[in-house]
């Protein structure tokens, strides 16, 4: 059975608010059945306008939403099967937790026994079994959450829609829960259209991450293709860390380019640069470029270290490098004892496949 | 170490709790000094004036202290035939000292509230003492039922025998328009004459509706000022806090102003042809008008609880209702409305109890259907100077809004009111 490609479609889908402002432009975004897909990006770019538009709470100004090749657009959001897990759980405090869950059971008019079973299972596939009598307030922040999926599970929606579901909760619980969800997800296969600021939960949980800013969609793909080939500046600055060098193109051959920096030149992968003359940012992961490389690097250049600070695993150190004063490298701590003492200077290399020319800042 | 209790002693070897005691006293003595103002405020003002109340309320003592041998004989009477001589001789030596006194008057008013006829043979019997027409030597039961032949009858006996109890409840039976029978049985007064039932129903009823009115009208104002933005339901915040920046007297004159046959409504009901301008509608001086106004006076009591509890609902739970596929009633009905009724509970209560100690404003625009419990009392205070009947009354109504409070308690849960 092949899975509809376009199970949810965002089809030229513009939001404003006041008539002024855009805060959604021109969204075009297909969601595959069955797919977990995730909104990243900071606040204010638009991912829970979006999320809102999909439930129904918030109504397209241009564009139309299809929930699969239907039109949802006029269609109330009691009416449209969606699940949806709110940013504070949103769990009925005047409710039991086995009320809380049969209340969409009850709406649809399902009989009693039924009822009973879907609470169970739903309750047993977040392991809360025995808690059909709590009150939400007597619940863990942990526990309200798996209530809260739980619940927007329960009635078998196509779609369940997750609101930083996992903000609230401490360090450990959330990265728990991340793969409490995931394991959901893949055991039942509901499509889930997540939104988050948490770029290292969108990588861990999701198929594939839109990264939103300023209404519109930066990149849309999978994770690793998202932090290992970010298409533009704000992408590759968003996801994890990365070192940037702003310049400008001076050659361009052979799928690299040359960029003129205000001390020195480097080598660099054009990917958003056209032709000489651009101006670029140059951003390389600090897990590319290593010390003192064995292997032959078209890139080799001499930094001063500026400062060293330890993290268990792994060094960070800032150095100083053409004119860059940021720039950071990443020293696994392995029996290999590299010189990596403050004010020496120490060379640097990476491959220009790694130095990726973007977009100017 | 010894498994037995141990005392765990601080470093400079104190047991614990003796320090921590210590160390708290200084705090409480303190807290406790600062609410000593409002503890004294509230026992002068609010707990002894009731105690006062209840007192006068229940007071009986005067005959008891006027006629202490009387009512020494009397305790030996069986109360059914004539009583003994001992009682009469007991009834002659207290009558002349009251005499002396200039105090029999006093003895004859009260008597006469508890029979009527009194009166005028206490008065006979006062020309008799006075002139000393009674011959102590001789039996003296046989003179003063010679005065006047109400004096051979044995009711008006029984009359002074019920008042010997330095205590009566006879106060509160006329509040409920009832009275002590003459062979102490509780009797009702006549249908034609029940004016406190009346009153007591009245009150109840226009307490209920003005409750009503204002619940229905609040609830969605409360709704709308805790979902508006800010800017506008500030604005509307202030449109409901209006009335309390206004005194009640001026807010009941203009609902006068509105109300009346010529008023701003009616002007306006026979400018669009509602009514006819020979025909134009009664508002005020009856049940209407003190609606009107009443509800109007005590809304915002409704609105502030409401509000405070509606602000605290988030809005993502009536979406999560939706969302799970509830109707938008189906969402309001099975989730908003149950988490407001705190709001709900405290808003009637309050507005109830309010209403039902209402005075000015039913006795302004309420005409002759507006006079209420409250006013009642205000009459005993003012034109009869019958105190202990308004005490009486004061308190039967305190006692109804603690009846109504445990009520509440019952179905909702006192723990459950948000006042704010």
């Amino acid at each position: 059975m092949s899975k509809n490609q376009e199970f949810v479609k965002f089809d030229k889908v513009d939001k404003s608010y006041d008539g002024k402002v855009l805060v959604v432009k021109d969204l075009n975004l297909d969601i595959a059945e069955g797919e977990f897909i995730t909104m990243l990006g900071p606040s204010g770019s638009g991912k829970t306008t979006c999320l809102m538009m999909l439930a129904g709470f918030e109504t397209p100004t241009n564009g139309e939403i299809y929930l699969d090749a239907n039109p949802i657009s006029n269609i109330p959001p009691h009416k449209r099967g969606i699940g949806m897990v709110f940013q504070n759980y949103a769990l009925f405090p005047h409710m039991t937790v086995y009320e809380n869950l049969a209340f969409p059971l009850k709406v649809r008019k399902i009989s009693k026994d039924d009822i009973d079973k879907k609470v169970d299972k739903a309750l047993s596939m977040v392991s809360l079994s025995g808690f059909e009598n709590r009150m939400p307030a007597q619940l863990s922040g942990g526990q309200q959450q798996r209530v809260a999926v739980a619940r927007a599970l329960v009635f078998d929606p196509a779609v369940v829609l997750m609101d930083e579901p996992l903000g609230a909760l401490d360090k450990n619980l959330r990265e728990s829960m991340q793969y409490e969800i995931k394991h959901i997800h893949e055991s039942i296969g509901v499509t889930v259209v997540y939104v988050t600021h948490d770029q290292s939960e969108a990588l861990t949980m999701s198929n594939r991450i839109a990264v939103f800013n300023d209404g519109k969609v930066q990149q849309l793909s999978s994770p690793d293709k998202l932090y290992e080939e970010p298409v533009n500046s704000f992408v590759a600055e968003f996801i994890g860390e990365n070192n940037t060098f702003g310049g400008e193109v001076v050659d361009l051959s052979n799928g690299s380019c040359k960029v003129k920096l205000s001390h020195g030149e480097i080598l660099a992968n054009p990917i958003s640069v056209k032709s000489k003359g651009d101006r670029t940012t140059v951003s390389i992961r600090p897990e590319r470029a290593l010390i003192n490389p064995e292997n032959k690097m078209d890139n080799n250049h001499a930094g001063t270290i500026e400062e060293v600070i330890y993290h268990g695993d792994h060094t960070r150190v800032r150095l100083n490098l053409l004119g860059n004063s940021e720039f950071i490298l990443k020293v696994p701590n392995s029996s290999k004892n590299l010189d990596i003492k403050l004010g020496n200077k120490i060379n640097i290399g990476w491959n220009s496949q790694d130095a990726r020319a973007l977009d100017p800042k | 170490m010894s498994s037995e209790t141990q005392q765990i002693l601080t470093t400079d070897g104190i047991p614990l709790s003796v320090s921590l005691k210590k160390a708290e006293r200084k705090n409480k003595i303190k807290a406790f000094l600062l609410v000593v103002p409002l503890l004294l405020f509230l026992i002068i003002t609010y707990i002894l004036p009731i105690g006062d109340m209840f007192m006068r309320s229940i007071d009986d003592k005067m005959v008891t202290n006027m006629l202490p041998k009387t009512f020494t004989a009397m305790e030996k009477w069986d109360g059914k035939e004539m009583p003994p001589e001992e009682v009469f001789a007991g009834f002659y030596s207290d009558f002349k000292i009251l005499v002396q006194n200039k105090e029999h008057g006093k003895l004859a008013q009260r008597l006469n509230k508890e029979k009527n006829g009194f009166n005028s043979i206490i008065k006979k019997l006062f020309r008799q003492v006075q002139r000393n027409k009674i011959d102590e030597g001789q039996s003296i039961k046989e003179q003063i039922m010679k005065v006047h032949k109400r004096w051979r009858d044995v009711e008006y006996w029984q009359a002074i025998k019920r008042t010997a109890p330095p205590y009566t409840t006879a106060k509160y039976l006329k509040g409920m328009d009832m009275y002590y029978g003459p062979d102490g049985n509780i009797m009702q007064v006549e249908e034609d004459r029940r004016i406190h039932r009346i009153l007591w129903l009245r009150t109840l009823e226009i307490a209920f509706f003005v409750t009503l009115f204002s619940f229905l009208m609040g609830y969605p104002i409360a709704h709308l000022l805790a979902t508006l933005p800010m800017k506008y339901s500030n604005l509307l915040m202030i449109c409901v806090l209006l009335p309390f920046w206004t005194s009640l007297l001026v807010r009941t004159a203009s609902w006068m102003i509105l109300l009346q046959q010529q008023g701003i409504v009616n002007d306006f009901f026979v400018m669009i042809g509602l009514v006819a301008d020979d025909n134009r509608p009664e508002m005020m001086y009856n049940k209407v008008g003190t609606y009107v106004a009443m509800t109007q006076i005590l809304l915002p009591f409704m609105v502030l609880p409401l509000y405070s509890v509606m602000k605290t609902i988030s809005p993502s739970l009536m979406r999560a209702g939706k969302s799970l596929g509830g109707t938008p009633f189906v969402a309001f009905w099975k989730i908003y409305f149950p988490l407001t009724i705190p709001g709900i509970g405290a808003g009637c209560l309050l507005v109830f109890i309010l209403a039902i100690g209402y005075y000015i404003t039913p006795a302004l625009v309420g005409g002759a259907s507006g006079t209420l419990i409250s006013n009642q009392i205000a009459y005993h205070m003012k034109t009869t100077l019958d105190w202990s009947f308004a005490s009486a009354m004061g308190l039967m109504l305190l006692t109804g809004v603690l009846v109504v409070y445990w009520i509440y308690n019952k179905l909702v849960g006192v723990d459950n009111i948000k006042l704010g």
